[in-house]
């Protein structure tokens, strides 16, 4: 079980957060505009990084604020907990294992 | 005589408490301190076991956690199905039965009781050994809180005994093992409380889980000695050196009485001068390191008629052959360090040329490795690396390496044969190491022996992943209190005390228990309750406690923006009073969920939800809001269990909320359909709506939570004179469907979208945008086939369809596979309406196919079936108004 931060909150066990993939794909400006294939990119497909990874969390069982986290997928570190709308946090070097 | 093996002096058993068991229906007698295995040992009980598949007769290989062979089966006390007997504590009156290596479930429910634990520390030692006292020491005089978990029942003696002495901030558990390891300091463990007791204090619980967060963990863990694989390795007789010896010394009991000891590095020598002065006759030390160019080792073993060891048969380094007589073979191929844990948060060792074994390479910051499971001890022991010995004429099918799973070097050569080359995929092909032990003795073993056939160094070796957890954990434990009704909350609404009075059968809808219908008496069935149920709303008035629907209410002066964004139609316009249905989307454009939207006041609405969809729909609304449309003023709250909703349903409602309400207006000129008013209904303020989810003039009438039960029986008095009758969610079901009202989840599985529910006319073209719309534009969307609603009425007028059947073409052979299908019933009902069962199904562009025939096929038996619209009951929708 994990051990993380909510930026309004503090530390907490996982139990209390769930998942919500990916971070910074933002809902596109004009839907409209964008072919099927760039719309298809927008809803189904994200990135599945080996490494650190920029990812959303919300804290379910808590204050129920969506916040940001930069996470290593094989450690599971972290690296960095932020509000929606902070400055975005620079990727920590790849540390060998 | 009893104890035949005991010694006079030593151990650390009591021997002025003496006790006795039963093994297999044999008593036998111990001491208190005993082990199971100490005292089958004591007793010179040499087969207590037989292997899984081979059937060969099995005894003990160990004193401690190592033991492949001799599990058992604990049926005295709350029973345990499969317990290694060296880990077993005695007590007087314990029964254990043998097995062969599969252990079965007790007859009885375990009535005891399981408990969880939770505790913060910053150094966490698992193993109370020497080096695991000395951390704890200095960890907790620098003002750690330190918490020491210890598999065995007191604290290793001697020297580290008083490294604790006076020491404070220490918490000690024994009887307890740490079973996995995970991210951020996080350690389970599990604790044995009552399982060596022989009367266990009534109160107490039988095991605790402990959730352990630690900012330091130490491992202590120790190691696991390494056996020896020859042919006949596997007989009663043959054991570990160390556990051996440690039988004398823990539990002063001879394994033997003229043993060959065999190794390959000084322990195994240390071993048996240790056994000479306990009075075991040694009758040859067989060192594998004496020579360089051929090995004197043990090939085999001769056994008596009982199958026990009789004697081993040694090989000379000039090839010569000697048999010694012996009724122990104490074997030490070295010492594993025990690094499961290590591992289970990817920890990595390598292969050490000095230690012969395995030893910690890198692992997580927060995790350090001390002692015996650090590898460096085996290193001063002088080993040599050695995993298997094969005779001239041994069969490799008679050398064991995994004992439980009864794999050996033939298994493992069928699977180099096959082109195996990974650990990993021998495991596999073999099933060594998936045994109980999870390949505590078998699996560095099974490697060695890996790297031996492929003709590689160990260097290239890895050992295969230990993954939590190290000793297997009841589902009674995990599962702690929550089991039974406690398992998962059970959600009521304020009335369900009258539902249950008046005999209502409840069904399960996500965590609500909701009357499923009301039989009128006793024996009524299903069937007929419904009809019933049905009947009377058609044709004069129902009532129906609909509180379990979702409601979120939401207030902001940008609700109406933010509605329009989330639902397909426009909802900004919807004025004060008014009510509004509404269909939400994903942004793939299929439907996530449906209700009504009513607007309270300028900045406040209220919204419904399917029953089971709640809280999934208050995550999606909160989410877009803080994630996408943080300007947005609108705060969202679930309302769900604050509101009483009943749902007075029929063309005699409006008498009977008239009756209740005597302050309302409900002519329709003065309430119309999709409106909502406010009203009082005795002393209870009441919120109004006329929605209908029937088709009927129907009339929901909310209140306060609290006064839901006063509601409800205030309508059923004042239904009386119309013959008023209580239906449940079955009923409900049936009057939708004969409207084609869809349910989000029964008639929709996410790759419905509101056209192909024939709904288009709820998916606005005026708005810019909204969830979802962008996909309507999608190929996709256009393509031909998609599965669109649409109802089915069989062509005799009797047949039931069953819900899941599927749709095949008519005229179709149902005998030539593979028949191909164009959909599905999603829901199938008896209407009494409409003189005939009916169903519900989605069908390959079924909104161009009404009046076809096609076959709805259960059990490959096909109904004759006729498509129809998905509407059957009163299309114009006359009804709603009442009659
Ligand atoms: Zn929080």
């Amino acid at each position: 079980m994990l051990r993380m931060c909510c930026p309004w909150c503090g530390w907490r066990d996982e139990l209390e957060f769930s998942y919500g993939g990916e971070a910074h794909v933002a809902y596109p400006a004009n839907p409209a505009e964008l072919d099927d294939a760039a719309w298809s990119e927008y809803i189904f497909f994200r990135d599945n990084t080996l490494g650190w990874f920029r990812e959303r969390w919300a804290h379910t069982a808590g204050c129920r604020m969506w916040f940001n986290a930069i996470r290593h997928t094989v450690t599971n570190e972290f690296a960095a907990f932020y509000r929606p709308g902070d400055p975005v946090p620079e990727m920590p070097a790849e540390v060998a294992r | 005589m009893t104890q035949p093996m005991r010694l006079d002096s030593g151990g650390d058993i009591v021997r002025d408490k003496p006790l006795g068991i039963s093994f297999d229906g044999r008593e036998l007698e111990g001491f208190e301190g005993d082990t199971v295995a100490s005292i089958l040992v004591a007793n010179s009980v040499r087969v207590c076991a037989r292997s899984i598949y081979a059937g060969r007769p099995r005894g003990l290989m160990s004193s401690g956690p190592e033991e492949a062979n001799v599990f058992v089966q604990v049926v005295s006390g709350a029973g345990e199905p499969m317990v290694r007997a060296t880990e077993i504590e005695a007590y007087d009156g314990l029964v254990v039965e043998s097995l062969a290596s599969k252990g079965k479930l007790p007859e009885l429910p375990d009535t005891s009781r399981y408990d969880k634990r939770f505790i913060h520390v910053e150094t966490l030692i698992v193993g109370g050994g020497r080096s695991g006292q000395a951390v704890a020491a200095e960890a907790a005089r620098a003002g750690d809180r330190v918490l020491i978990v210890h598999d065995r029942p007191t604290l290793a003696r001697g020297e580290g005994g008083e490294a604790l002495a006076g020491v404070e901030g220490l918490t000690i558990l024994t009887r307890t093992t740490a079973t996995g390891l995970h991210e951020h300091g996080y350690v389970v463990a599990v604790e044995r409380r009552t399982d060596h007791l022989a009367l266990p204090p009534a109160t107490w619980s039988r095991q605790r889980l402990w959730n352990i967060r630690a900012r330091q963990i130490v491992l202590a863990t120790g190691a696991h000695e390494r056996p020896i694989a020859f042919a006949g390795s596997d007989v009663p007789g043959v054991m570990l050196a160390a556990s051996a010896l440690d039988y004398v010394t823990r539990f002063g009991v001879k394994p033997g009485k003229r043993a060959v000891v065999f190794g390959c590095h000084d322990g195994a020598i240390d071993a048996a001068r240790a056994l000479a002065e306990a009075g075991v006759e040694i009758a040859r030390v067989v060192d594998a390191r004496q020579e360089t160019t051929t090995d004197r080792v043990v090939v085999g073993t001769e056994t008596a008629a009982d199958g026990t060891l009789s004697a081993a048969i040694i090989r000379g380094p000039d090839g010569s052959m000697e048999t010694v007589a012996c009724d122990l073979l104490a074997v030490s191929g070295g010492w594993n360090p025990a690094l499961q844990l290590y591992t289970h948060t990817g920890g990595r060792t390598r292969w050490s040329d000095e230690a012969a074994a395995f030893v910690p390479a890198a692992g997580p910051e927060q995790v350090r490795v001390v002692g015996r499971a650090t590898g460096e001890f085996a290193a001063g022991l002088r080993p040599r690396a050695l995993f298997c010995v094969e005779g001239h004429d041994s069969s490799p099918a008679e050398i064991f390496l995994d004992l439980q799973r009864d794999a050996t070097l033939a298994d493992l050569r069928r699977a180099v044969a096959a082109g195996m080359r990974s650990v990993e995929h021998v495991k596999r092909y073999t099933t060594i190491s998936t045994a109980a032990d999870q390949g505590r003795s078998s699996s560095v073993l099974t490697v060695g022996v890996l790297c031996q056939e492929l003709g590689v160094p160990m260097t290239d070796g890895v050992t295969t992943t230990y993954r939590p957890p190290y000793t297997p954990i009841s589902f009674a434990l995990l599962a702690g209190r929550d089991y039974g009704q406690l398992a998962d909350p059970e959600r009521i609404s304020s009335i369900h005390d009258w539902h249950v009075a008046r005999g209502a059968v409840f069904e399960d809808v996500g965590q609500w228990k909701r009357p499923w219908y009301f039989p009128a008496f006793e024996a009524e069935l299903l069937h007929d309750a419904v009809a019933r149920e049905c009947a009377a709303v058609r044709t004069s008035v129902g009532v129906m406690d609909a509180s379990t629907l979702g409601k979120i209410e939401l207030q902001g002066g940008d609700c109406g923006e933010f509605l329009d964004r989330v639902y397909t139609n426009l909802m900004s316009s919807l004025a004060v009073g008014k009510v509004r249905y509404g269909v939400m989307c994903g942004v793939d454009g299929m439907v996530l969920d449906d209700g009504t939207v009513a607007r309270l006041t300028d900045d406040r609405w209220i919204l419904t939800t399917t029953t089971g969809n709640a809280a999934k729909i208050l995550d999606w609304l909160e989410e877009w809001l803080q994630t996408e449309w943080p300007e947005l003023d609108v705060r969202c709250t679930s309302v769900t269990e604050h509101w009483a909703t009943v749902a007075v349903v029929g063309p005699r409602s409006r008498q009977v909320v008239a009756t209740v309400a005597p302050d309302l207006d409900v002519s329709q000129e003065a309430f119309g359909f999709m409106e909502w008013r406010d009203a009082m209904i005795g002393d209870c303020p009441a919120r109004v709506m006329r929605i209908s989810f029937s088709g009927e003039l129907a009339y929901e009438v909310n209140v306060d939570a609290w006064h839901g039960q006063a509601l409800w029986e205030a309508i059923y008095q004042a239904g009386q004179p119309y013959g008023i009758t209580p239906y449940g969610t079955e009923t409900m079901h049936v009057l939708r469907a004969e409207k084609g009202f869809p349910i989000v989840g029964q008639d929709t599985d996410g790759t419905v979208s509101p056209q192909d529910l024939g709904m288009g006319w709820i998916v606005s073209k005026k708005k810019p945008d909204f969830i979802g719309k962008r996909s309507y534009a999608r190929s996709e969307a256009a393509r031909e086939g998609r599965k669109q609603l649409v109802g089915l009425m069989p062509l005799d007028g009797s047949s039931r369809l069953v819900e899941g059947a599927q749709l095949v073409e008519a005229g179709v052979d149902l005998t030539r596979v593979p028949v191909p299908m164009v959909g599905h019933v999603t829901s199938a009902y008896d209407s009494v309406a409409l003189g005939t069962p009916f169903a519900l199904a989605l069908l390959a562009d079924g909104a161009g196919r009404h009046g076809e025939e096609l076959q709805a096929v259960d059990k490959l038996t096909g109904i004759r079936v006729r498509v129809t619209s998905p509407v059957p009951h009163d299309p114009e929708g006359v009804r709603r108004d009442g009659d």
